[in-house]
């Protein structure tokens, strides 16, 4: 790139000479300045770093494109600006402490990240079996309403990035609806840390069941509204279709799993292929798609989203009739002692345990203690639990060496392999189409870093 | 530590005879409150516990485990604990091969081409350090799935710390290239064959290794209502 004249003077996009050829900060509105200042008989390359901070890149993630006029001829990915340690923190907590630091990871799909490490300790402490009923019934609803929420929000910042700010508002106005659901029962929006190793950290509040009921008849109604203000908009058509393609080998090699690989037509699908949590008893199908591109994997979110209201419906109906009963395994030394209930103080453990515990029953003080402080005990080995995330495969690798915390916990996070894939889909496509791509597979940075 | 006597040394290091024990044992904790030496005054301190990992199973593994293992022997043409996969493991209904760290990546290319075996998507690797298992402290743990026969299986790799090269197999699996970047980003196990082998989560230029087990968690002690709470990794830890 020849700079024969550097004589530009905005402070905002002021220009440096490296070693690797002139250096240009871009702010906004400025490409014109930096346009007249490249030679136009270029045969050199120019490369453009988009990110980490950008609005179009789906959170802090940084592009790197190397681009010839407006087509995208190299695109990598730079990641790891959302690194927090989880897994490393992880080792020195206990493990039902763990489910606070894991539901951090993924923060538009928590309740997963929570299940597959919760049924990974399950699986490593042998009491998969002995998990109650409705402790399953509520973990699979809570999924499933999580699913709704990180599919709306995948359209709805996939909408904005290429202009379509309604189908921004529709999908966060949705969204709400579902992290409601989630404070009255967890009593947190996000990160609720509501799964806990042997069941759930409460039961289901009072009308709990009828304010799922009527989130279901509100969300059948608003899904259709949203289906039809873009499933044949042909501006939306015509920025997703074709765009971001990777067919069934690609998706194989590259580890890319969840709505793109089920957009290649293949019914990959862990509830259905290996159900946990009871997924075989439920009544759903798997939805695919013979589109492998942005507008094939949109369709599904849309489509899944209807598949998971069905489940929430049976959910809401077993629960119906599972009334009183526990949500905690029965195994005293691994269960939490209590239950959690709000307070004037805000939420905390429920005033009848408070009582019983410090003016009743001094055995009782004793077992809260070593067990809130202590922690239980999982004998050695290791174990590798998948759920199927909004994303993908979600995956955790535990393992214990009989202590009372994760010797090693490790998270396969499906935005992480699916990232990889940056590169095949938007590679000699448009520069407007990479947002498109990247988009399309809804990498969340949050997991993708952990 | 099972040590086949029959696989070779890597890196130089002594192997264990494996006649000595029969339980995979890692480490020994001693105490209660993770205090040692003379500070212990709980009456706890001669407490002593070894970590021991499950040990390698014999014939037959049952189910389709079995399945797996004639294959794998049928292609490789050699028997399981006489080879390239030095032992298996049947714990908790999950098989696990160790297979020597030269080896893997043809071991891979069998397990995802023949079409008995085909793990046709490597869902992930990740790295866990024993610094106690003398000349096998990293472990690459690669978890293997077969979409075609439904089945899932796990690979586990050990390399001396003093020389921690294990073979790279993202020419067999190309999602595996992150996930060894990782792999190396974290406990600084050097892929050999890797088309780009650089840091992927922490800065370029980050000493160390973040989850090896030496490297501190780090933090500072915290005051609150008058009472100091110290960082994470110095707090009373139940040994």
């Amino acid at each position: 790139m020849s700079t024969t004249d550097q004589t530009q003077t905005d402070p905002y996009a002021p220009s440096q000479e490296t070693t690797s050829g002139p250096v240009y900060t871009v702010t906004g509105q400025d490409w014109d300045t930096v346009v007249s200042g490249v030679d136009p008989d270029i045969s050199e390359r120019i490369v453009v770093n988009m990110g980490p901070q950008h609005p179009s890149t789906h959170g802090v993630l940084r592009l790197i494109l190397e681009i010839e006029g407006e087509s995208v001829t190299e695109a990598r990915c730079g990641i790891g600006y959302l690194h927090t340690g989880i897994e490393k923190n992880m080792e020195y907590r206990t493990w039902t402490q763990g489910v606070t630091f894991c539901t951090r990871m993924d923060y538009l799909s928590p309740m997963h990240n929570e299940a597959a490490y919760v049924l990974a300790v399950e699986k490593l402490l042998g009491i998969t079996d002995q998990v109650p009923e409705k402790a399953e019934v509520l973990r699979v609803m809570m999924m499933e309403v999580n699913r709704i929420s990180s599919h709306l929000v995948a359209i709805a910042t996939g909408g904005m990035e290429i202009g379509a700010l309604t189908v921004m508002t529709v999908g966060f106005r949705e969204r709400e609806l579902c992290l409601d659901i989630f404070e009255l029962f967890s009593g947190l929006r996000m990160n609720s840390a509501y799964l806990r190793p042997g069941g759930v950290s409460a039961d289901v509040p009072d009308g709990g069941l009828d304010a799922v009921d009527r989130f279901v008849a509100l969300m059948r109604k608003r899904l259709p509204e949203l289906a039809a203000l873009c499933n044949q908009n042909p501006i939306f058509k015509g920025r997703l279709q074709d765009v971001g393609y990777l067919d069934l080998a690609g998706c194989l090699a590259l580890g890319v799993t969840g709505p793109a690989l089920r957009s290649t037509g293949y019914d990959w699908d862990l509830r259905k292929k290996q159900p946990y949590s009871g997924y075989d008893t439920y009544d759903f199908d798997v939805i695919t798609r013979d589109e492998p591109d942005a507008y094939g994997r949109f369709r599904i979110r849309l489509d899944e989203m209807d598949q998971s209201l069905r489940i929430v419906e049976q959910c809401v109906s077993r629960l119906r009739g599972l009334e009183g009963a526990p949500v905690m395994v029965a195994d005293k030394k691994i269960a939490w002692p209590a239950q959690l209930a709000v307070g004037p103080d805000g939420q905390g453990n429920s005033l009848e345990h408070i009582r019983h515990i410090m003016g009743e029953s001094m055995e009782a003080l004793i077992h809260h203690f070593k067990l809130v402080t202590e922690g239980f005990r999982v004998p050695a080995g290791q174990t590798y639990v998948s759920v199927e995330s909004p994303r993908g495969e979600l995956s955790c690798h535990l393992v214990s060496d009989g202590g009372t915390r994760p010797y090693r916990a490790h998270f396969r996070d499906p935005s992480f392999s699916n990232l990889q894939a940056t590169a095949a889909m938007s590679e000699g496509g448009m520069l407007a189409d990479v947002i498109v791509a990247i988009a399309s597979i809804d990498p969340v940075m949050g997991g993708v870093d952990r | 530590m099972t040590q086949d006597p029959s696989s070779t040394a890597v890196g130089g290091e002594e192997v264990v005879p494996s006649t000595a024990r029969t339980l995979e044992v890692i480490d020994v904790r001693e105490g209660m409150f993770g205090v040692h030496g003379s500070g212990d005054t709980s009456g706890y301190g001669g407490l002593q516990r070894p970590v021991a990992m499950p040990e390698a199973s014999a014939r037959p593994y049952g189910g389709w485990f079995d399945e797996v293992a004639d294959r794998l022997e049928q292609v490789l043409g050699e028997s399981v604990g006489a080879g390239a996969v030095e032992s298996a493991v049947v714990d908790r209904g999950e098989l696990t091969l160790h297979v020597s760290r030269e080896r893997v990546r043809d071991v891979c290319q069998h397990l995802r081409d023949d079409a008995g075996l085909r793990f046709e998507l490597c869902s992930g690797i990740s790295g866990v350090h024993y610094p106690h298992d003398a000349g096998r402290e990293l472990h690459a743990v690669y978890h293997l799935l077969s979409m075609t026969h439904n089945r899932r299986i796990r690979l586990e790799v050990a390399a001396p710390e003093s020389d921690p090269h294990i073979a790279s197999v993202v020419s067999v699996y190309p999602t595996a290239d992150w996930h060894e970047r990782e792999t190396y980003d974290f406990f600084g196990i050097v892929f050999d064959g890797h088309p780009a082998l650089t840091r992927i989560l922490m800065p370029d230029d980050w000493p160390g290794h973040p989850q090896r087990k030496d490297y501190p968690l780090g933090g500072i002690p915290v005051e609150y209502k008058g009472a100091t709470i110290p960082p994470p990794d110095e707090r009373r830890s139940y040994s």
